[in-house]
């Protein structure tokens, strides 16, 4: 029998307990893995085990799917018309908006993001994440086309089948929403796999998805490993396509694996380097306050984190000074406390991979202006950092850190800037900030990343498509475009008349 | 202050109360009309009055109109976000489903509809167009087109909705689930003859939380408050659901006033062909489902039957079978077995009976029906096909809105394709045949904005309702409806183009 965690907050901002079974849910059931392994899940902000969850292997992988197909010919799939979908991912919405604290207290504790934010950005963006796909299950439109008179032209936007997606840990129930919205809306059937750093979230999911009332088999969380039920899933013959958000360097490999399995589809969201431009007429406070959000927001574990930060020489000096003083003001702290800003990074691997990147700058040369060591003694808690006097070759600048540090580059002219933003092989987002009409639309236009920010950072809304150009990503997420991804298109002739 | 009207029911399908609010629904508020007028409301299966509503008049009109207009400055239109208008739409949807017998209790008593036609039907679409349409509210997506080129697909403001009695609250479902969706105010006047469930809606309106003039309900009649919202200089969009007949007007008024943009859907004469290779069993059973639902008051109803020469015999057997066997289901709305209602009024009722008795006066004969039910109080007509029709006929001709079929032999597909499209109306059509090709071909043929193949008059949320010719224009329901009340802004920017 699988077993069940059970905790009780009790905390400055958040008292509440709960409850749940952590085994795999598969076909309706959470069970043990094949193994009978576990595995830890550490709480960021102390170091310390808080519990066991099961580990799923390559057979319960093979199990799920067999379950998601059965699913899918049954009871799911175009057995279920839209109406009934609809319904389904509107009641799951309510009931995470009922369990709403509850969910964001499992995301602190297991993740390091403060309570605050956890509340008002995760669960809420979730929720509503939710909420917008129920809105599409019943609005998938195929096209007629003229061909003429004796034919009849049409198509339909079917589901694929059996989907398998994999989450990463950095907004582990956010990002579970974004996958699960628009391929069940769609009719596909899902295996998923959480993070294993961070599955306390999805695990509790799986108990309101049951409730909400979809079928068993449409839904499988499978928590492990990525070589072990990450490979299976991107390498399973039976798997008709692979969503993945994670590391460019997993990202690889998971396109590997379609290619030699079964050709399935993927799309990929990976991970950026995100240049943040501020010219000499943009708003400089407001500059200031954008670009602290764009770097240290969620600790900058954030796919689209403006991590480079460019500024025009005129204001330099007077943004720096200004910058400075606004990341200091950044508390860091438990992820309980009230006005904790920053929590603690989300693990030891991660923690010290950022820590080596500090070193990094450090040894080529670049100035430590602020930060650059760990806070306190306990957890993985790092200071937010600012380096100054870099150049383009070294790491801190052309590699993805994923931690609140940021690279603050001085330039002086347009094209300069515009170049120097584009040389990466990366293309997830980009921010300009300046109060002319034509440089801002412009600028924008001209970076190569799937979304431009002008005079905002890290705005993300359902409905807005969200995915990277270049090494940063294929296809789109939320907004309409997500259907695509969960979609076969099939063309119907029909003869009417002409005769062979 | 506005009365409430109450009633207790204890009746096989229905016990419990039923009641709502009898006053103009202005600006979030119950309120008398300025002009103290009232309506008398009437329950078609009696003939007896069940209460009366007030009566709104151009002064109403106004009071409403300029509510509107300032609840769309404030608290309406853009500035409330999609997914904010979608989650009041659904909280509409969710406090009709909690109280949906009561709605559908009140619609019988009203409009005399049996309560599996009410209940089965009417509340069930009325629901899911509601809960349809919250879902649209943030997907309402403009495009972006070449350098910075791109549309808004905005709301029109304060838009003015007509609909009729033969399906009161589903009919304002159709029209206010879009038109709010997509950021309108609206004000929106029942059929008078039908006002209760809207008024009762009205309340769920307030209850959901909608700012105060967003929607706002007013019962009144066609010739005053109607042409008042016809004719209003600030009201810029109107849609009508009705007659050809008071079509026209809302058209003319449209001319003389502001130019507002009009949407209509209007009546029909809809074809209904039957083929020699048909699968005559379930034509049968779709041919009756087609005229005798809800009483044959259905502006898609397939009223004119064309049966080709081989299956004729056998089918008008089948299918006066089917009509006779309505007459022993007639009656109250809330009896178990009742499948066949009364008409709406007793204007309806006359206006049926002489479209009777002028087809038999030209020839037709009366196989079946063509006469008042036994049922002495109430506006019961028996079911009714006549035979022996030629295309001049008025029954042939003239939308009658009551259970009353027109049936008409034919010998080859293009004789009756020909015969089908020559009528000013075009709403709707149906074709029953088992060959792939025909059926296509056929429907392809027919002149209407609806086709039904091997079923008919099945109307869903999701898919487009509307006419051709004299039925109106503009659609109805599914994305359509979106694109019927938003219009569009093209916005060029010129970034960095200097002349």
């Amino acid at each position: 029998m699988a077993s069940v965690f059970t905790h009780e907050f009790n905390t400055p901002i958040y008292k509440g307990k709960t409850s749940f079974n952590t085994g795999l849910y598969i076909n309706g059931k959470f069970v043990e893995g094949s193994d009978k392994t576990t595995i830890d899940v550490v709480n960021p902000a102390t170091g310390k085990v808080v519990t066991k969850v099961a580990e799923a292997t390559s057979k319960d992988v093979d199990i799920a799917v067999a379950a998601a197909h059965k699913a899918f010919e049954t009871t799911w799939g175009l057995n279920m018309g839209g109406a009934g979908r609809s319904r389904l991912l509107a009641k799951l919405a309510q009931l995470m908006e009922e369990h709403q604290q509850e969910l964001a207290a499992l995301e602190a504790l297991d993740n390091g993001k403060t309570f605050t934010w956890a509340m008002d950005l995760d669960t809420t963006f979730a929720i509503d994440t939710i909420r917008y796909y129920a809105g599409w299950a019943d609005k998938i439109h195929g096209q007629v086309q003229e061909t003429d008179e004796k034919k009849l032209s049409y198509t339909r936007h079917e589901p694929i089948g059996v989907v398998g997606q994999i989450i990463p840990w950095n907004f582990p129930l956010l990002m579970m929403s974004w996958k699960l919205g628009p391929a069940l809306a769609t009719g596909n059937c899902i295996i998923m796999k959480p993070s294993e750093f961070t599955p306390l979230t999805a695990i509790r999911m799986c108990e309101l998805i049951h409730e909400a009332g979809f079928p068993p088999g449409t839904f499988n969380l499978l928590t492990g490993y990525g070589h072990t039920v990450g490979a299976a899933i991107s390498g399973h013959m039976k798997i008709d396509k692979v969503a993945f958000t994670g590391s460019t360097l997993v990202g690889r490999k998971i396109m590997e694996a379609a290619a030699k399995s079964n050709l399935k589809d993927i799309t990929l969201e990976l991970g950026g380097k995100s240049p943040n431009i501020i010219f000499d007429d943009a708003d400089l406070d407001q500059a200031v306050n954008w670009a602290a959000h764009g770097i240290y927001w969620n600790h900058g574990q954030a796919c689209c984190a403006g991590s480079r930060i460019f500024v025009q020489s005129g204001i330099y000096d007077d943004f720096l000074a200004k910058f400075t003083e606004k990341t200091r003001s950044l508390k860091v702290g438990d992820p309980f406390d009230v006005d904790s800003y920053q929590g603690p990074q989300v693990s030891k691997i991660q923690y010290d991979r950022i820590m080596d990147y500090i070193q990094s700058g450090k040894d080529q040369g670049a100035t430590v202006h602020l930060g650059g060591d760990r806070n306190g003694t306990e957890g993985f808690y790092i200071n937010p950092t600012i380096f100054t006097d870099t150049t383009p070759d070294m790491k801190i600048v052309q590699e993805e850190i994923f931690g609140p540090v940021g690279v603050v580059i001085k330039f002086e002219d347009d094209e300069d800037v515009i170049r120097q933003a584009n040389d990466t092989v990366f293309g997830l987002a980009a921010a300009v900030f300046s109060q002319n009409i034509n440089r801002a639309l412009n600028t924008a236009h001209r970076l190569k990343a799937g979304t431009a920010w002008v005079n905002c950072v890290n705005q993300l809304h359902s409905n807005v498509p969200f995915g990277g150009f270049k090494q940063s990503g294929i296809g789109r997420e939320l907004g309409e475009y997500a259907l695509h991804n969960y979609t076969a298109i099939k063309s119907v002739q029909v003869n009417l008349g002409h005769i062979m | 202050m506005p009365e409430t009207f109450k009633v207790e029911l204890d009746t096989p399908v229905y016990k419990g109360s039923v009641s709502c609010n009898t006053g103009l629904f202005i600006n979030g508020k119950f309120v008398d009309a300025v002009e103290g007028g009232t309506i008398d409301v009437i329950n078609p299966s009696t003939g007896k009055l069940l209460t009366k509503v007030a009566a709104a008049t151009s002064k109403d009109v106004d009071i409403a109109v300029a509510a509107a207009k300032k609840a769309y400055k404030t608290s309406w239109g853009l500035k409330v976000p999609g997914a904010q208008r979608g989650e009041l739409l659904m909280k509409l949807a969710t406090l009709l489903e909690a109280n949906i017998d009561e709605f559908a209790a009140l619609e019988c008593l009203n409009v005399g509809k049996p309560w599996s036609e009410s209940r089965g039907f009417d509340m069930k679409l009325t629901l899911q167009t509601l809960k349809y349409y919250a879902g649209w509210a943030d997907k309402v997506h403009g495009h972006t087109i070449e350098k910075l080129a791109y549309t808004r697909h905005e709301p029109y403001g304060v838009v003015g909705q007509i609909v009729p009695w033969n399906y009161p609250l589903t009919m304002v479902s159709w029209k206010i689930g879009p038109a709010l969706a997509t950021g309108n105010v609206v004000v929106l006047k029942p059929s008078e003859i039908t006002p209760l469930t809207a008024l009762k809606f009205a309340s769920l309106v307030q209850e959901a939380g909608f700012p105060p003039g967003v929607v706002n309900i007013i019962p009144g009649y066609g010739a005053t408050a109607g042409a008042a919202i016809s004719m209003h200089p600030d009201i810029r969009k109107i849609a009508f659901t009705g007659s050809t007949l008071t079509g026209r007007k809302i058209q003319e008024a449209s001319a003389k006033s502001n130019l507002k943009v009009v949407t209509l859907e209007l009546g029909g004469k809809s074809p209904n062909i039957i083929f020699d290779d048909a699968d005559l069993d379930q034509a049968v059973k779709w041919a009756a489902i087609g005229i005798f639902s809800n009483s044959g008051q259905v502006c898609t109803a397939g009223s004119r039957i064309y049966v080709q020469e081989g299956v004729y015999d056998a089918f008008i057997k089948a299918f006066s079978e089917a009509a006779a066997g309505l007459n022993t289901k007639t009656g109250d709305p809330f009896s178990e077995g009742t499948i066949h209602g009364p008409v709406v009024s007793q204007t309806q009722f006359d206006r049926v009976m002489s479209h009777i008795d002028a087809a038999k006066a030209e020839g037709a004969i009366p196989f079946i029906g063509g006469e008042r039910h036994s049922l002495t109080e109430g506006f019961f007509v028996k079911p009714t096909i006549f035979t022996n029709c030629t295309p001049d006929m008025k029954i042939v001709q003239e939308e009658v809105f009551g259970p009353v079929a027109a049936v008409v032999k034919f010998k080859t597909e293009d004789e009756v394709i020909e015969m089908a499209n020559d009528t000013n109306y075009g709403l709707a059509c149906a074709v029953f045949t088992e060959n792939v090709s025909r059926a296509v071909r056929v429907s392809n043929a027919l002149e209407a904005g609806m086709a039904w193949v091997n079923c008919n008059i099945t109307t869903e949320y999701n898919v487009p309702f509307g006419g051709y010719k004299q039925s109106g224009y503009g659609r109805e329901l599914g994305a359509y409806a979106i694109d019927t009340y938003t219009q569009v802004k093209a916005v060029h920017i010129n970034v960095g183009l200097k002349i």
